[in-house]
């Protein structure tokens, strides 16, 4: 498997993975506000939010009809769709895509929800590698914590109760997003994850993540020709830190 | 004189079972002790014909009898008609969305009815899915992998018509060629017969193919239909002797 660069696509990917919690989406949110500023042409594509697929996705989670077989197929889908009609088209046009979780979150979960991992490496090799992978390693009850305390309902299989490990959602909770994380750490070193210490304050994350776009991409060469105005700066916006979570299992 | 009605009924033995790959997890080939029949063949090759008539002589025979078919699955069978109509999905995530529509119906249908014992009858299974796949350029090492969740059945029709003869029993029955029937969106002609016959002819190539791999049964539906159902009835009389 290959990188977007190594392929000799104009564009580049950067990808944020981590567990619920660590803070990822804040931190690509932030990255992407940056590029803008700068004028780079940028664009940004969340988990599980093709148009084509959600309808399905969130049946199969409310009516909890999904397997682990048919829960990865049908977030392979999702990847697939997006890939094809909107990642593939800007990298080929020169954009710098960045990407709330990418095919890691799926090695990770659907391996730990028992699928074999040769098989879910294998229905995902159509995608090129990320060109950036950062990784947001927070310690897990910092994880944990952060997720129970603002957001209490858990969901069916965002908790992980498919796999039945404990018939308390919060406990499941814990048990699942600790066997997530050690699938990453286990992934790391294979994938070149860059890992941020996720414990450190949002700005000095950011800093971090902006020195190495910086460092390992030409931003030059992917200015607009014309920069867009920026957006009139409205009230609420500059409250707005913490982005929402796009995590698919929260789909409502 | 009492008449004596015929009522022996053949118990299906045994044969081999195996998944194409690692199967699904959790799940014991050895339970499954139904049968697992699959017809394939082309629009207007008789399948919907040839399946009526084996779940009539089953159940008649004394065996429960279970149907599955592409795109009739639960989870997303309304989404992946609606996503085909407006004809915006592209190869891989179209190949995606019917492998999650077959795993559903597998995992949920097919599966569990060969665990109580059923026939199962298959109106197509993943050699139609892929060689679809096939024909519009994804990769054969790609499939396999995907398509490892797949029970082996114990046996395999494939229906062959003639491209030709195709468009003849589809033009008749309904005036007009489908669409994805006549491969549309693969752009080889604008001329829907056209690229119905090169489609199927493509389809057809893909499934010899195939065969070779899967060892499948090529029946040859030129034929009438009353031969055809002869000579799936003896076929299926000898997978259920576990022959």
């Amino acid at each position: 498997m290959k990188t977007f660069a190594e392929l000799n696509f104009p564009g580049r990917l950067i990808a944020v993975e981590g567990l619920d919690g660590s803070g990822k989406s804040t931190q690509i949110y932030l990255l992407k506000r940056w590029l803008e500023a700068e004028g780079i042409r940028v664009y940004f594509s969340e988990w599980n939010s093709s148009e084509l697929v959600k309808s399905a996705t969130s049946k199969g989670k409310k009516r909890e009809l999904l397997t682990p077989t048919t829960f990865s197929l049908i977030h392979a889908t999702d990847f697939a769709d997006r890939y094809e009609r909107h990642l593939l088209p800007l990298l080929r046009a020169g954009y710098v895509v960045l990407c709330d979780r990418y095919i890691y979150t799926a090695f990770a979960r659907d391996v730990v929800r028992g699928c074999p991992p040769q098989w879910v490496r294998g229905v995902y090799n159509f995608a090129a590698l990320p060109d950036i992978t950062f990784f947001f390693k927070a310690d897990l009850e910092v994880s944990l914590n952060r997720i129970l305390e603002g957001r209490p309902k858990l969901k069916f299989f965002e908790a992980g109760m498919d796999l039945r490990l404990s018939p308390d959602p919060y406990e499941s909770f814990r048990i699942f997003q600790g066997r997530i994380l050690e699938q990453y750490l286990a992934m790391s070193t294979e994938f070149n994850f860059i890992v941020i210490d996720a414990n450190q304050r949002v700005e000095a994350q950011q800093g971090v993540v902006r020195q190495l776009v910086q460092e390992r991409i030409d931003l030059s060469r992917y200015l607009r020709r014309n920069p867009l105005p920026l957006p009139p700066q409205r009230r609420s916006e500059s409250k707005v830190v913490v982005a929402s979570d796009p995590d698919d299992e929260s789909v409502e | 004189m009492r008449k004596n009605f015929k009522s022996t009924i053949v118990v299906p033995q045994p044969g081999r079972r195996r998944f194409y790959g690692h199967g699904i997890p959790g799940v014991e080939p050895e339970e499954l002790v139904g049968k697992l029949i699959v017809v394939e063949g082309a629009d207007g090759s008789g399948r919907s014909t040839q399946i009526a008539r084996l779940v009539d002589w089953l159940e008649t025979g004394g065996h429960a009898t279970v149907q599955v078919g592409l795109k009739r699955s639960t989870l997303v069978s309304e989404e992946l008609e609606r996503a085909q109509g407006g004809n915006i999905l592209s190869r891989t995530t179209l190949g995606l969305f019917y492998a999650t529509d077959f795993a559903d119906q597998l995992e949920n249908i097919i599966l569990p009815a060969l665990k109580a014992g059923f026939i199962v009858l298959a109106d197509r299974y993943i050699y139609t899915l892929m060689a679809r796949d096939m024909v519009r350029g994804m990769d054969e090492d790609w499939l396999t992998n995907l398509y490892g969740i797949a029970l082996e059945p114990d046996a395999v029709f494939y229906l062959e018509v003639d491209a030709e003869e195709l468009v003849q029993r589809n033009l008749s029955k309904s005036a007009t060629l489908d669409y994805w029937e006549s491969g549309m969106d693969l752009g080889f002609s604008r001329d829907m017969f056209d690229s119905f016959v090169r489609y199927q002819t493509a389809m057809k190539t893909a499934f010899r193919k195939l065969q070779k791999t899967y060892g499948f049964t090529i029946v040859d539906s030129n034929r009438p239909v009353d031969a055809v159902t002869r000579e799936l009835r003896k076929k299926i009389d000898r997978v259920l002797q576990g022959r």
